[in-house]
Parts: C-alpha cells; sequence; structure tokens
C-alpha cells in the first residue's frame, strides 16, 4: 500500500502517541494543580504586595509632607501666640505698674493734702490761741488802761465824742 | 565558564562513546575474519544517525550494553508483556502469544518458516516502553521533581522573593506569562496559562535531554513526529474546542468579502484549521531531528575519514552546533508555545479585524 511505504522517521507510532497523551495530561493535571496554581498565585499576590506596599508607601510620604506643613503651621501660630501673651503680658505689666504709679501718686496726694488740712488745723488752733492770749493780754493791758483812764471823766467825755462823730448814721 | 566547559566535556564523552560503538562494530566484522579495508567499508554514517533517531525496543548505552525494555503487546490473540531483551538487539525471535521478531526496529509477527505473518502482524498494536517512551517518562520524572518541589516552597512562602531553583525557573515562567500570555491572549490567558506553561517546559526538558549525548539522555523525544503530533493536536483540540462563532463564520463564510469569494475562501480557510497545528508538529519534529542528524552527522566525519586528528576539527565543531542547539531547543519550545497561544487567541478573539486576510 502506498501509506505504509512513507519514510517511518515521520510516521506516528500508535504507542508514542498514546503515551505520550497519557503522559502530557498527567503533566497537565498534575502541574496545573500542585504547581502553576501556588507558583502563579504567589506571584500575583507578590505582585499585589509590591504594589501595595508602593502605593502605601506615597501615602505615607504624602502624609508626612502634610504633616510637616502642619507642623510647621502649628509652630508658626504657637510662635506668633507666643509673641501676642509676651506683648500682652509686658503690657499688663506696664498698666499694672501704671496703676500702681497712679494709686501711689494719689495716696501720697491724699496723704499731702491731709497734712496740709492738718497743718491748716494746727496752724488755725495755734493762731487762735494766739488770738486768744492777745486778746486776753489785751483785756489785761486794756484793764489796766482804762482803770487809770477811768480816774479821768472829762478825758472821757472827749473820746466818747470823737467815737461818735466818726459814727455815720445813713 | 562552567557550563562550556561542561559541554565540551560531554562532547568529548559523546565522541569516545561513538568511538566505542563503530570499535565493537569494526570488532564484530574482525571476528568473522574479513579484511581490514571490507571492516571499514562497513561503517555506515546513515545507520548509526537513523539508528539514535529512531525509536528502538532497548536503549543502547555504550558499546555492547543496552538497556531491555518492556514490550506491551496487543494482538489479535489478546494482551501480553515481555522484555525486549528476549530480543538479544534484534537477533532472535520470542514466541509469545505468536512468534515475535524486530524488523528495523518495528516488532513484527513471524511463521514458523521464518517469513513475515502479515496478517498478524496488522493486528499487532505495540504500547511498548520503547527508548522514546521511557525518555519520556524520565522528562516527565524531572518535572515533576522540579515543579512540584517549587510548588511547595512557593505555597510556603512564595511571596518572599524567589531563591535557589526559582530564581532561576521563575524569570521563565514569567516570560511565559508576561510575553506570550498576556499580550496575546489578554483577558483570556489565565485560563490557558497552565497548558501553555505545561507545553513549554515539557518541550523545554526534552529537547534539553535530546541533547545530553550520553544515557539516560540522548533520546531524539521532541524530534519524534508521534510526539509533536500528540502535542500538535491538544493545540488543535484547545483551538476548536474554544473557538467562538467568530471563528467559525470567518472560515465557512468570510465577512465582508462578495459571495463568490467566501465560497472560495471557505476551503482554504478550512485547510487552515488543519495546517496550523502540522505545521507546529512540523516544526519541533524537523528542527529537533535535524540538530541530532548534523551533530550526529559531524561526529560521524571522524569515522567516515577514518581519521582521528578530524577530531581536532569535528570537536569544537560539534561544541558549537551544541551550543546552537541548545539555543534552538529553547527557541522551538518557545515557539510552539507562542504559536499556540497565538492560534488560541485568533480562534477566541471577539473583535476580528478584517484586515488579517
Amino acid at each position: 500500500m502506498f501509506f505504509l511505504e512513507i519514510n517511518p522517521l515521520i510516521k506516528p507510532d500508535i504507542g508514542m502517541v498514546v503515551w505520550t497523551t497519557v503522559v502530557f495530561l498527567l503533566l497537565l493535571f498534575v502541574l496545573a494543580k500542585y504547581a502553576w496554581k501556588p507558583i502563579l498565585g504567589a506571584i500575583k499576590k507578590r505582585e499585589q504586595t509590591i504594589n501595595d506596599s508602593l502605593a502605601t508607601a506615597e501615602k505615607v510620604k504624602a502624609e508626612m509632607t502634610q504633616l510637616q506643613s502642619e507642623n510647621e503651621a502649628l509652630l508658626a501660630k504657637a510662635r506668633e501666640e507666643r509673641a501676642l501673651m509676651l506683648k500682652e503680658a509686658r503690657e499688663t505689666r506696664d498698666k499694672i505698674v501704671n496703676e500702681a504709679k497712679e494709686q501711689a501718686k494719689a495716696e501720697a496726694n491724699k496723704i499731702v493734702q491731709e497734712a496740709q488740712v492738718a497743718i491748716q488745723a494746727q496752724k488755725m488752733a495755734a493762731l487762735t490761741e494766739v488770738k486768744n492770749q492777745i486778746g486776753s493780754l489785751v483785756i489785761e493791758v486794756s484793764e489796766k488802761v482804762l482803770r487809770r483812764e477811768l480816774s479821768d471823766k472829762k478825758g472821757q467825755e472827749e473820746h466818747i465824742q470823737s467815737l461818735t462823730g466818726q459814727i455815720k448814721l445813713n | 565558564m562552567v557550563v562550556p566547559r561542561l559541554k565540551s566535556l560531554l562532547v568529548a564523552v559523546f565522541s569516545l562513546s561513538i568511538l566505542f560503538i563503530s570499535q565493537s562494530v569494526f570488532a564484530n566484522d574482525g571476528g568473522e575474519g574479513g579484511a581490514a579495508p571490507e571492516a571499514e567499508e562497513k561503517f555506515n554514517a546513515k545507520e548509526v544517525i537513523f539508528e539514535h533517531i529512531k525509536d528502538a525496543h532497548e536503549w543502547h548505552v555504550i558499546g555492547d550494553i543496552s538497556v531491555p525494555l518492556p514490550v506491551i503487546l496487543i494482538t489479535n490473540k489478546g494482551f501480553e508483556t515481555f522484555s525486549s531483551g528476549h530480543f538479544h538487539h534484534g537477533h532472535e525471535k520470542y514466541q509469545g502469544n505468536h512468534l515475535y521478531g524486530v524488523v528495523e526496529g518495528k516488532i513484527k509477527a513471524f511463521k514458523a518458516d521464518g517469513t513475515i505473518d502479515e496478517e498478524a502482524t496488522n493486528s499487532i498494536w505495540d504500547f511498548s516502553i520503547t527508548k522514546n517512551v521511557a525518555a519520556l517518562l524520565l522528562s516527565v520524572t524531572i518535572i515533576l521533581l522540579i515543579f512540584l518541589s517549587l510548588g511547595r516552597k512557593y505555597k510556603k512562602n512564595g511571596v518572599n522573593g524567589p531563591t535557589g531553583l526559582a530564581g532561576f525557573i521563575e524569570p521563565v515562567i514569567m516570560m511565559i506569562r508576561n510575553d506570550v500570555a498576556k499580550p496575546i491572549l489578554g483577558e483570556r490567558h489565565e485560563k490557558y496559562l497552565n497548558f501553555l506553561l505545561t507545553v513549554f517546559f515539557f518541550i523545554l526538558i526534552n529537547n534539553l535531554l535530546g541533547l545530553v549525548p550520553f544515557f539516560p539522555g540522548g533520546a531524539n523525544v521532541s524530534g519524534n513526529i508521534a510526539f509533536t503530533c500528540t502535542l500538535a493536536v491538544f493545540t488543535f483540540i484547545l483551538v476548536n474546542v474554544n473557538g467562538n462563532s467568530n471563528y467559525w463564520k470567518h472560515i465557512f463564510w468570510m465577512p465582508g468579502v462578495p459571495v463568490p469569494m467566501k465560497i472560495f475562501l471557505a476551503p482554504i480557510e478550512f485547510i487552515g484549521v488543519f495546517t496550523k497545528p502540522i505545521s507546529l508538529m512540523v516544526r519541533l519534529f524537523a528542527n529537533m531531528t535535524a540538530g541530532h542528524v548534523l551533530i550526529l552527522g559531524i561526529v560521524c566525519l571522524i569515522f567516515v575519514l577514518k581519521s582521528l586528528a578530524a577530531a581536532a576539527v569535528v570537536v569544537p565543531f560539534t561544541l558549537a552546533l551544541s551550543m546552537i542547539e541548545l539555543l534552538v531547543a529553547f527557541i522551538q519550545a518557545f515557539i510552539f508555545t507562542l504559536l499556540s497561544a497565538v492560534y488560541i487567541s485568533l480562534a477566541t478573539e471577539e473583535h476580528h479585524e478584517a484586515s488579517h486576510h
């Protein structure tokens, strides 16, 4: 037969075909289950992990930057606040000092005034006393003078006359 | 640096083993009492090469040493198994259900008078563990050893980076996935990745084992037409089982061309369904067989020229060719996988551009 005349090199043997089929199917199923599945799964998982890690790193980096800028803002705000507080403190201090000064001044003025009043009073009292002394001295002197003067009647009447002359009745 | 040195060592061993074969041939011939020139004429390069390339029922190791392999037959008298050692390298016959003998590597049934019993021979289904089948089983064992241990390793701590053997194999797996499956099959790649990876490593390991010049390598498994035919049939089945309506429409009723053209194209496209897997089959078979023939042919030059000095040229040449064959082993496995992916992709594509044809 013509077909049986072909070169044995290119004539497939049924035995080899069957064995190759059996072996290949076996290999396909065993490898699919016990080799390709875990290997490809692990590779996929690893790729996922790497991608996730990169994404996380990127996110953390962004967060860090944000945190840093936030920190800086916070720091600036704190600095500002400190300056403000210092200013306020200074103002308060000045105010307190001024108030104290005012108060002291007022107090001093009051004391001086009181002292002046007291001095005035003392002065008045002293003056009064002096006046009284002078008065009594005058009275005594007048008494003595009067006692001597009253013995002269004519002279008295003259005097009265001059006095009445001074009074003007309008 | 180690690899080329190892390879040249392999080549040296290979050359030596060939030398031993020829010596045993000479010795046998000397025993017949023939003259020396007559014996030298008996060296037949074609025979040596084809003996290597063809399948056999025993596995030649070195010199006169061969490993006998089990013969498994189903005939019109039923199922039987026996060792191929009974054939004594094809010199003797074995009485099973029939009287069996080996003619040119094939088992034939004989009549008592020594002529071939055509009727019984035609009824023989030979499922023997031949040299190629044994090499096939060996390669499968190696593949399973490598990938099952890898699978276990990846299951345990695959999320960590690959180390050791995984560091060597993983880039190859990634190449098949990222450079073949994903760009060609796109979204559908995961469904076919198991097949593509298995085919690639199956062919690759068999190609590489075929390049090992001594036992238990050197069997021409991936250069065996039955082997490549079977793999091509798997691709054929995958393509046509998964082919969608679009694919069949393009074969039998090409859209976008006039009706006479549709009728004209249908048989051509229909033939194309078969030529694709056939091209896969022939490409792998021819490439691997050619590689073996080339290397063996050059080594045989030493014996054809009857000069040991020829080895000075032949060995470096064989070394260079072996390097190329290493590359070819890889490329052919890759191309088979790539084209399988392309054929599957063409058959399962949803939006088919009309510009393909």
